[in-house]
């Protein structure tokens, strides 16, 4: 075990893949000279050199299409799209074709494609540049979408992700790149659709994914320092495919709910998760299942604006004690 | 290697650093050059070092262009390198959250935008404070944006200068249609006829907005300049990363003219401009104009330039600086003197000290702002967000949060 940021998790994931298999590469835009608008990729154009590190155009429909037509032929890309925000100008070459390819051709080519791409607000980057639109991805049958929250998963679910042979988009979260975790040093691929109970608990269980999943192990402490609060933390790690059955046998356990999602709640990740609670263990609720998401609005840029309108732990701490309040039986 | 089409083609261990496996140094410096030099079909009628050059296809577009005139570009440009400056200063005291700086592309922005007619219309992208200074949006209304308190806060439809546009390429396609609607609405044909310029960078020719808004504009004979700023680099990526051959020549393959002017000309720039225009306001549009510049600084404040290009290259390009060039034409044809370059120099101390004054004193906005200003109306769902919101925040009154 070492314990290193989610940002070198990352790197490490990718260099080991490309020592492993010369089949995977790595495409996108400022990824090689630059080393990555985030420094993901950095050293690999000096260590692989540019047939394996491509500098694209400004044309993210180009390279994301480009890559699927070399996943298509047996090559392993790794699409760096500099935030998924860009990922609106692929949409068409991702939703069309890369997920469509293996089940609308009868399986006679599969698309082993990577696309990583970090969301999340909070950098002061502003309305297009900060959005959580990762339910999209998660929307479309054919794509696989992984959450990593920590650094040992975001390693663990990268290997995974290479190795599967499906599209796989992998959503990293930019104020996830500096925080510290213990990684194994061995490469383990994650299990792609396997959530994990992050922090065991017995009165209220909270379900979210990369950041916000983070943020709950941390209300999590606090509860239990500051109210006395037994929180269960499911931490999704996969959007699609989803992991229901972790989270329908954590509410049968704590009897109710709240998720914490960083996209906007109406349609949101949040209200499939209550469907699923609503639809795995109804008569185990104590209350309604309760959202905590970002204020409906394009995202401001000022900082003041930007912190009020994204889901806080604050935020999260008073649905918790709400929830249990609604149950009747906080102490 | 002096054709631009021969620098994607090297011969094994020369050209351009974009095209090699693993450049060297000197295959770097060598590729930079190349690319510094714009070509023989570069128009230019005043040279890096302040000498008119007598062209009979261009002169008659500035021909009118007095002393007087000049000295006004000249201001213009000092001007508006005065603010740049200063928005990366505020940038850098944390008064701002970002600055885009148009180090070196004051000749670009400045003949573009003197070249507008009152009634023209103007998309920039969010480089374009050259063109803001000359639409007559305050340099203050700018810095709003920057530093997160509004979005933009000068009428567009009134200063015929679009709101700024982040999105790479965006811009052009609504440009596209706006020019489209000039032309459906019988907005063209003679000299008082309106036209449409729209900014955008060598970068963004790669992106399918550009390339859409382009066969738009053709097919409908849209009043529509398209001006890039080839500013050499797209963040870390050299204009090689993005075409074969050089930007202005796409224009034909969709139908319409295309020219390359010196960036750094202010002179050549505004004949340029002015003569695109005229073609478009008299129906002959759209025109493609590629201004061949430089970006002196960093792509934003958030881009450390050191870590992908030469200093070498940067200063190559500081002797082709398009204020100095007009300031030698100045002094050597004796129409301007000390006492000018003095006051223009205390203006710009003024306007800095002012913008400094304004930056730092800008309210925070309140809070419920990220509500009201994002519907003209509100709707049911958002007023109970925010009712519930205020009453959340109201509690941490005094507080330290």
């Amino acid at each position: 075990m070492s314990l290193i940021t989610y940002r070198q998790a990352l790197n490490d994931a990718l260099r080991s893949e490309m020592l492993r298999d010369e089949d995977v590469f790595l495409i996108g835009e400022e990824i090689g000279q630059f080393e990555g608008s985030y420094k993901i990729t950095a050293g690999l154009l000096a260590e692989f050199g540019p047939k394996r590190v491509r500098d694209t155009p400004i044309a993210e429909e180009g390279f994301t299409g480009a890559a699927t037509g070399a996943a298509m032929v047996g090559l392993r890309p790794v699409v760096e799209i500099m935030t998924i925000n860009f990922s609106l100008l692929a949409l068409d070459q991702i939703v069309n074709h890369a997920a469509k390819i293996y089940g609308m051709f009868g399986g006679q080519a599969r698309v082993p494609m990577v696309i990583r791409t970090p969301g999340g607000g909070g950098q002061q980057l502003g309305a297009t540049h900060s959005q959580n639109i990762e339910l999209f991805y998660a929307f479309v049958p054919g794509m696989k979408v992984v959450a990593p929250s920590s650094p040992a998963d975001a390693k663990a679910l990268m290997l995974a992700a290479i190795r599967d042979d499906d599209p796989v988009l992998v959503l990293e979260n930019l104020s996830l790149y500096n925080t510290k975790g213990e990684v194994p040093d061995e490469d383990v691929p994650g299990e792609i659709g396997r959530a994990k109970v992050t922090r065991e608990g017995s009165d209220i269980t909270v379900v979210a994914y990369s950041r916000m999943a983070a943020v709950a192990l941390e209300i999590a402490g606090k509860l239990a320092e500051s109210d006395g609060i037994d929180v269960e933390v499911v931490d999704l790690r996969s959007l699609r495919p989803l992991d229901r059955d972790t989270v329908i046998a954590s509410v049968k356990k704590t009897n109710c709910a709240v998720v914490l999602e960083d996209d906007w709640l109406t349609y949101g990740i949040g209200a499939e998760i209550a469907a699923t609670i609503s639809d795995g263990a109804f008569d185990w609720l104590d209350a309604p299942v309760r959202r905590v998401a970002m204020a409906e609005v394009p995202l401001p840029y000022a900082k003041p604006l930007e912190t009020a309108a994204l889901p806080s732990a604050d935020d999260a701490i008073t649905a918790v004690r709400e929830t249990l309040d609604a149950t009747a039986r906080r102490r | 290697m002096s054709s631009p089409e021969q620098w994607t083609h090297p011969e094994p261990g020369v050209g351009p650093a974009a095209t090699a496996a693993a450049p060297t140094a000197e295959q770097v410096i060598a590729g930079l050059r190349a690319t510094s030099e714009g070509g023989p079909e570069l128009v230019q009628l005043l040279t890096p070092e302040g000498e008119r050059v007598p062209n009979p296809e261009w002169d008659r577009y500035v021909a009118d262009i007095t002393a007087d005139d000049l000295r006004g570009l000249y201001r213009d440009m000092v001007l508006t390198r005065r603010i740049d400056r200063e928005g990366n200063a505020l940038q850098r005291q944390g008064q701002l959250g970002i600055w885009v700086p148009l180090l070196g592309q004051e000749a670009a922005q400045i003949g573009a935008g003197r070249a507008l007619k009152p009634q023209d219309m103007a998309f920039p992208s969010y480089r374009e404070h050259g063109v803001a200074w000359c639409k007559d949006v305050a340099p203050s209304d700018l810095l709003g944006i920057f530093r997160g308190t509004d979005h933009g806060s000068w009428d567009p439809i009134a200063k015929r200068f679009h709101l700024y546009t982040i999105v790479i390429g965006n811009q052009v396609l609504n440009a596209a249609g706006y020019a489209m609607g000039q032309r459906f609405e019988g907005k063209v044909g003679d000299d008082d006829g309106e036209a449409t310029m729209v900014f955008f960078g060598d970068g963004a020719t790669s992106q399918g907005d550009v390339h859409e808004g382009f066969v738009w504009a053709s097919v409908y004979d849209a009043p529509l300049v398209f001006f890039c700023q080839n500013n050499q680099w797209a963040i870390s990526e050299p204009t090689e990363r993005q075409s074969r051959l050089p930007l202005y020549q796409r224009a034909r393959g969709y139908g319409f003219p295309g020219i390359r002017v010196d960036g750094n000309d202010v002179l050549a720039t505004l004949a340029v401009s002015r003569w695109a225009l005229s073609e478009c306001r008299h129906g002959n549009g759209p025109v493609l104009i590629e201004a061949f510049t430089y970006r002196m600084d960093a792509h934003t404040t958030t881009d450390d330039p050191s870590r992908y290009r030469l200093t070498d290259e940067l200063e190559a390009w500081k002797l082709k600086d398009p204020i100095e060039r007009v300031r030698v034409h100045l002094v050597r044809h004796e129409q301007a003197d000390k006492e000018f370059f003095d006051s223009v120099q205390a203006e710009s101390d003024q306007l800095a000290a002012e913008l400094r004054e304004f930056c730092v004193n800008m309210p925070d906005p309140p809070k419920e702002r990220i509500f009201s200003q994002v519907y003209e109306d509100g709707n049911p769902v958002l007023a109970a967000q925010r009712d519930t919101y205020l009453s959340y925040a109201s509690g941490f009154e005094g507080g330290d949060h």
